[in-house]
């Protein structure tokens, strides 16, 4: 493995790991408030009991997506000196805006997880609405960063060197708001059906479980819209790509060709020696008329650049399929509990509906990092795109593969860890029936 | 305004050493936990990290992105040449904020507990001791060198030469061991405050005076070896104008900190310590100054352009406007008094 690819699979695997548990830091206080809103509404205790049980396990995820974002912000230096002595001036505004933003979120989750007993009802619930607050804040403005890559503004260049270095055009860039919203509403979606998931999971054993029924829906009240917009997000993706990185664009889409009325392909594996994508049930017209509203519209296909700077066709193209097929999922999925819940049915007892729940539990997760291997991968050859070669920007030192492989141990083995812990938590969960009145830990 | 900035980043620095020092330090005294009141000196130390240990942890993330978006130069460069210690600082601040998670919020019964504890221990004395050898290895001046050969294309050196001997030798572990030390002995001080009970405050005061001879040990050997190995520092701290001032006032705030801790003055002592330890950093970057890695990079030539700089100020002061609250905040609800209800906080 030479040097430049250990590094990037170094990155991949830091930032595939991290965006696991950055999602869960971002949806899971919205949960946890919910719960605790209804608790002091209702005075339901269960409402209280599912509030706290969350918040422990959201305080083991954010204490791993703690340590795996200091990672993170050293490793764009330790693997990519070059991008970051290019880009520092240009996009650090929007990391240290993120800096900001964690310290807040740090801050009011202290207070938040500790601070049952020391402050009054009315803080309590303040200090969760702010962590709910600058989490998604911190995920705008790390996504903004990572917009720069993909659509660079805010300078000029002038023999290789930036100059008239402008930061707040630089955040301003165009890739910066789709990415944000489809980030944003990922996030609500992944967590809201992995939750649920989790709690059918169980009510397919009991669906009676008082416990388990109300984790349930206040899951489904934070994913189910969020997995319905996706799409609609998505396709304001798919558009700014198609305008701004026409060999992304076709490299997701397997279009080799450059064509007008390009059909849209499902599936299939793009054969790049032959230049084309085989095996796909092809629409016709159909990516014309989904990436610029226009059934005759021109496509551009990986024809129309350089060979050498063609992304991984395969790779970009079956993360594209997957993200999609399993967005689709859920977003029907999320139509089907909102028709179901409109008349009043009881979800829990609808074993069909909870088996669909259950299965779609890794799906958001999945589709997360199936998008950002479509935004990264499909970056490539660049880091910094049509302007810094990521082979260019990558560190002197040889023997990268070192570091990659203790850094993927290390993650593993947390990863088996938190598994572990989670398992844990959820397998102890109370087992009451409406009506009962009481909490009893189960299997303790 | 890069000098401001410069500054600012010092002052982060210090904060992280202050208050993230003072929990690596609780973890060292974890790990050495001993006597009678073993369990209660270890439930004691989860207690004053836990509510704090993610913030105190954040200082480090600003002092990062300040230097990669004001000096970009100097981020990439310490990037290359530190890139095997600060791995293994990395490994240790995962382990430890982890661990450290796993044992509060993971299962309760015993065997997992120790495990994580200690685990959680032993990275607490890898992430100070590696801080320790970086500032050491700057200070040297050799990681400037290394940057002087990359920019003159000779990468001929060989691996060992360029990666390894720079931020290896004696006075790099010195220094690291100096601020392990220093770590600890910040924690045990601290600690004194906390404990709710005199037996315990006992424990951490004799902790405490030990970590301070070990200080002054470590501190002396540092110094020594700097002769040798750091010129600038050793010439900075002995000969420039405002070193007797420097000494004169570090000494004061040691000697303060011992004495308050000899009667038992546990306030007085916790703020001498700080004062201490803040003076010890702000004399390294008195003696590298204007440099930030000598002999290359200085505040001046390593600079972002005055935009970024001045978007950043203003960043920075809107940043305070609403932290600064939030931070007091945190810290008088958890530290106002000593836990009146052990684990009463905590989520359970
Ligand atoms: C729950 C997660 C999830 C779901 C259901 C979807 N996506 Fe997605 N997608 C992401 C999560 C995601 C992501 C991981 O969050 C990405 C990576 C970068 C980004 O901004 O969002 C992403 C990127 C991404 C991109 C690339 C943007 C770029 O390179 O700048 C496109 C074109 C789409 N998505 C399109 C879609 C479409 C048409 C979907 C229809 C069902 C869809 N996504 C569902
Ligand atoms: C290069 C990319 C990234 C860097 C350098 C980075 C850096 C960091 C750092 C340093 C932290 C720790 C903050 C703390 O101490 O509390 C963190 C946490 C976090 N990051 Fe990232 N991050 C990156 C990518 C992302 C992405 C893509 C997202 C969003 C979707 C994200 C969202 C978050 C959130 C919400 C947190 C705080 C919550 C938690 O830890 O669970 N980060 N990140
Ligand atoms: C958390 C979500 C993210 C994931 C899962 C992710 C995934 C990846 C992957 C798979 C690669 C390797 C690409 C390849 O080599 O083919 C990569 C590279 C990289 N990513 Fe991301 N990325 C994320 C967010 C970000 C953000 C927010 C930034 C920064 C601002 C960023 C900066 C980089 C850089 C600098 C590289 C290395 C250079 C390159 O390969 O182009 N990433 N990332």
């Amino acid at each position: 493995m030479g040097d430049v690819l250990a590094a990037r699979s170094q990155m991949a695997v830091s930032l595939g790991f991290h965006i696991l548990f950055a999602v869960v830091g971002i949806a899971m206080p919205v949960l946890m408030i919910i719960a605790e809103a209804r608790w002091r509404r209702t005075g339901d205790a269960m409402y209280l009991e599912l509030a706290k049980r969350w918040a422990k396990g959201t305080a083991i995820l954010f204490a791993v997506g703690a340590v795996s974002g200091t990672v993170l912000s050293f490793e764009l230096g330790l693997l990519w000196p070059g991008f970051m002595r290019f880009a520092g001036a240009i996009i650090g505004m929007p990391f240290s805006l993120e800096g900001f933003a964690f310290f807040a979120e740090a801050i009011f989750l202290g207070v938040y997880l500790y601070g049952w007993q020391r402050i009054s009802p009315r803080a309590h619930i303040v200090a969760g609405f702010l962590v709910a607050v600058s989490g998604a804040a911190s995920a705008l403005f790390v996504v903004i960063a990572n917009a720069w890559m993909n659509t660079p503004a805010g300078f000029q260049l002038q023999n290789g060197a930036p100059v008239n270095v402008d930061p707040l055009a630089a955040m301003l860039t165009p890739a910066a708001f789709p990415e944000v919203l489809h980030m944003l509403v990922a996030a609500y979606a992944a967590t809201g059906f992995a939750v649920a998931g989790i709690h059918g999971f169980m009510l397919l054993r009991d669906h009676r479980n008082a416990f388990h029924r109300r984790a349930l829906g206040v899951a489904l009240i934070v994913g189910v819209p969020a997995a319905i917009v996706q799409p609609i997000s998505g396709d304001v993706s798919a558009r700014y790509v198609a305008h701004w990185q026409p060999p992304k664009l076709a490299a997701m889409e397997g279009q080799f060709r450059t064509e007008s009325g390009a059909p849209l392909r499902i599936g299939g594996i793009p054969d790049v020696d032959a230049q084309r994508t085989r095996w796909a049930i092809e629409i016709p017209r159909g990516l014309s008329l989904l990436a610029f509203h226009d059934p005759h519209a021109v496509v551009r296909g990986l024809d129309a650049v350089p060979r050498r700077d063609w992304p991984p066709v395969p790779v970009v193209h079956v993360a594209f399929q997957i993200m999609v097929a399993l967005g689709t999922y859920l977003a029907l999925l999320g139509i089907w509990v909102a028709v179901e819940a409109l008349r009043r049915r009881d979800l829990a007892a609808n074993r069909w509906l909870m088996r669909a729940v259950t299965i779609a539990s890794p799906m958001g997760f999945i589709c997360i990092e199936a998008g950002w291997t479509v935004t990264e991968v499909g970056r490539q050859p660049w880091v910094i795109y049509g302007v810094m070669r990521t082979a260019d920007s990558v560190t002197p030192m040889p023997g990268l593969i070192v570091p990659f492989l203790v850094i993927s141990a290390l993650y593993c083995f947390l990863g088996v860890v938190v598994v572990w812990l989670l398992y844990d938590l959820v397998m102890r969960s109370p087992i009451t029936r409406d009506g009962d009145g009481t909490i009893a830990p189960a299997a303790a | 305004m890069a000098t401001a900035i410069a500054f600012v980043a010092l002052v982060s620095l210090n904060a992280y050493v202050l208050l993230a020092g003072a929990d690596f330090g609780g973890g060292v005294w974890d790990l050495l936990a001993t006597g009678p009141r073993r369990a209660e000196q270890r439930a004691l130390i989860a207690e004053a990290i836990g509510p704090i240990w993610e913030a105190n942890h954040v200082w480090l993330i600003l002092v990062v992105v300040l230097l990669f978006t004001c000096f970009p130069a100097v981020y990439a460069g310490l990037a290359i040449a530190l890139h095997i210690p600060l791995t293994l600082m990395l490994i240790g601040i995962v382990l430890r904020g982890s661990a450290f998670a796993f044992r509060s919020y993971g299962s309760s019964e015993d065997a997992p507990q120790r495990r994580w504890g200690r685990l959680f221990a032993i990275a607490s004395l890898l992430t100070p001791l590696l801080l320790g050898v970086c500032i050491g290895a700057i200070a040297s001046g050799r990681v400037g060198a290394v940057l002087e050969q990359l920019n003159s294309g000779g990468t001929r050196e060989s691996f060992v030469s360029m990666y390894v001997w720079p931020w290896l030798s004696p006075f790099t572990v010195a220094v690291g061991a100096l601020a392990l030390c220093l770590f600890a002995f910040l924690a045990a001080t601290y600690l004194t405050v906390e404990a709710d009970n005199a037996a315990l405050r006992e424990d951490f005061r004799r902790r405490a005076l030990a970590a301070a001879i070990a200080v002054f040990v470590t501190a002396f050997l540092a110094l020594l070896l700097a002769r040798w190995q750091a010129p600038r520092v050793s010439a900075g701290l002995l000969a420039s104008s405002w070193a007797p001032a420097l000494h004169v006032l570090t000494g004061i705030a040691a000697i303060l900190a011992i004495a308050a801790l000899w009667v038992r003055k546990w306030r007085i002592a916790r703020i001498a310590v700080a004062a201490q330890v803040s003076l010890i950093l702000w004399g390294w970057a008195a003696t590298q100054a204007p440099y930030l890695v000598p002999p290359t990079l200085t505040v001046a030539n390593a600079a972002a352009p005055s935009r970024t700089l001045a978007l950043f100020l203003i960043v920075l002061a809107l940043g305070a406007i609403v932290l600064l609250p939030s931070i007091t905040y945190l810290f008088r609800v958890f530290k106002s008094s000593p836990a009146h209800e052990p684990g009463a906080g905590r989520a359970k």
